[in-house]
């Protein structure tokens, strides 16, 4: 509430002479009041109504998915002794006490990290090329023609939207097992998110560089090439890292459905309940993820200090 | 093709300065295609496999057409409510956890050099860790069925979350926070009223992204049997049924579109308001 002072009195500063400062009359602050209740009434009734719609869609929900507390709590104990096990090597002893034993298939296994690695770095490489090419051409700023521009658009829409582990399962039937259908599942979803995402960085460029090379008789190459990539370059290469981050965790579950990498073994071991060969190719993959996280972010760091 | 640096060395007259380009950029462009290069060969690809595979990929595509619903549309509607069911409880029970871990790991309302660096580090560590591999997890503890599903999307988003909401909470301003203590506030209305204002538009607009990205996830979720569209979706693919595959991957683009759509509208809404 506005603080509620009788008319005509007067505040500590003007009693001391500074100024002669008059506080508003009732009839300048009841409109006021009015609108200030209003307002707040207005913020409650949104937020009351999305409440509401909230507990309708989660008390549908809940019939939808099937909770049942019950289980639930059944399964808890479950879920803490899940992790027990996972600490444990099948002899019963703890897994550290025998590190040898817990990373027996560890050859193998750093050879199908290898693999994924490798599908992530080629699969978002390769979407890299795609979304700037999709980009490039779904940008209004840098093609008049509308349809072209509605057409890419909606392909990038459709290679965006559809995950990429259902890309894998129909290219596992077309190109057969092995990491291709998965590089290029990859591949495909890359090139729709970063296609979307790189649109909308050309698109608030600064045009002023473009129409110099234009004013200078430059075709359209030479106008993308030094009116547009210099101003988006580093903005690409962070979006880009961040992807390939992304894709690394992808391409560790691609092989769920046969199509490379280290998921396929993973799938097996868990399904098979082989505990400590989960935690041990778990811990490698956090490890590795976790490392290029970190190199990742220092590389972005120092390329958006570049731009400043 | 003529570059308009060549175009301009044509000129008589016209000296250009020299383009400088430092040895570490031309190594790491020569490294990185030099890895992607050798990748085809250790991957096992070859262009004979590529092309063989792009044709039979064009027989499926018309095997795909026209997409149909071979009579189990009611079924497929269902699954596709429970998908969205899925992502709905796993957001909201992933925002339970998180939204307190979140405060717990913000550098300025826990101080503590160490508490905030293991938090940080362990839930970048658990973040790796897909929604997949997750759902395979829950489905050997709670069994088959969607509730699996629903703890695997939560259990995935609870560190990812947690993390963008410490990050939000150390953006925050300081001053109401500070204006709170100076009217008398306790810790706890400091963070009531200093703090959540701020944070709470940023944390229901996370909440609408998580929820659509949660919701491709939970269509997939159904391939290692924890609930939702994406069992069918593999089952019609691994018995080559293409028409009934294409209608139910058409389903889920219409659907996760219309989640976008509306999503965005809201998001948009709550951004706008906060500023």
């Amino acid at each position: 509430m506005l603080p509620a002072a009788r008319e005509g009195e007067m505040l500590p500063a003007a009693r001391e002479g500074a100024m002669l400062i008059a506080t508003p009359g009732t009839a300048q602050l009841d409109p006021l009041r009015r609108a200030y209740a209003e307002a707040g009434a207005a913020r409650r009734r949104v937020v009351v109504l999305g409440a509401a719609v909230l507990l309708v869609g989660v008390a549908l929900a809940w019939v939808g998915a099937e909770v049942d507390p019950a289980k639930f709590w059944r399964g808890l104990p479950n879920a803490g002794s899940y992790v027990g096990r996972l600490a444990h090597l099948d002899t019963g002893a703890y897994v550290w006490t025998d590190p040898k034993y817990w990373f027996w298939g560890l050859r193998r296994w750093s050879i199908e990290l290898g693999q994924t690695l490798l599908i992530a770095y080629v699969g978002t490489a390769s979407g890299l090329a795609i979304g700037i090419a999709g980009s490039v051409l779904a940008s209004a700023n840098l093609v008049r023609s509308a349809a072209v521009r509605f057409a890419v658009r909606r392909v990038l829409e459709f290679m965006r939207t559809v995950p990429d582990i259902v890309f894998a399962l129909v290219f596992v039937v077309a190109f057969g097992l092995g990491p291709l259908p998965g590089v290029l599942a990859i591949t495909l979803h890359t090139g729709g998110t970063l296609g979307k995402l790189f649109t909308e960085v050309v698109e608030s460029i600064d045009l002023k560089p473009l129409e110099g090379v234009a004013a200078t008789g430059g075709s359209w190459l030479s106008q993308i090439r030094f009116g547009v990539l210099p101003q988006v370059l580093s903005n690409f290469a962070s979006y880009a890292l961040l992807r390939l981050e992304y894709n690394v965790r992808g391409a560790a579950v691609i092989g769920f459905v046969g199509a490379g990498g280290i998921g396929q073994d993973l799938l097996v071991a868990i399904r098979k309940f082989y505990y400590s060969d989960v935690s041990a190719m778990l811990l490698m993959l956090m490890l590795c993820v976790m490392v290029i996280d970190i190199v990742s972010e220092k590389l972005r760091h120092r390329l958006l200090a570049l731009d400043s | 093709m003529t570059t308009l640096r060549t175009e301009l060395l044509a000129q008589p007259g016209l000296t250009l300065p020299k383009r400088r380009v430092s040895f570490g950029t031309v190594a790491t462009i020569v490294a990185a295609s030099l890895a992607y290069l050798s990748a085809f060969p250790l991957l096992d690809i070859s262009p004979d496999r590529f092309w063989r595979g792009l044709s039979q990929l064009g027989t499926i595509a018309r095997l795909m057409l026209p997409p149909e619903t071979g009579g189990h549309l009611a079924l497929y509607l269902d699954a596709l409510v429970q998908t969205l069911s899925i992502a709905l409880l796993g957001t909201l029970l992933a925002s339970i956890v998180a939204l307190p871990l979140g405060f717990l790991a913000a550098r300025n309302v826990v101080a503590n050099r160490v508490v905030h660096l293991l938090t940080r580090r362990s839930m970048d560590a658990f973040r790796s860790i897909d929604a997949l591999i997750w759902a395979l997890i829950w489905v050997n503890v709670v069994g088959l069925g969607p509730f699996a599903g629903l703890l695997a999307i939560a259990t995935s988003d609870v560190c990812a979350l947690a993390k963008l909401m410490s990050e939000a909470v150390e953006a925050a301003d300081r001053r109401p926070v500070e204006a709170t203590r100076a009217v008398g506030g306790s810790r706890l209305l400091e963070l009531r009223f200093g703090l959540l204002p701020q944070i709470l538009p940023i944390f229901a607009s996370q909440l609408l992204y998580f929820f659509e990205s949660n919701t491709r996830s939970a269509t997939i979720i159904g391939i290692v049997g924890a609930g939702g569209i994406g069992l069918h979706l593999y089952e019609q693919i691994r018995v080559l049924e293409w028409q009934q595959a294409s209608f139910l991957i058409l389903l889920v683009l219409v659907t996760v579109a219309l989640i976008d759509a509306i999503s965005q509208r809201l998001r948009a809404g709550l951004i706008g308001r906060s500023r």
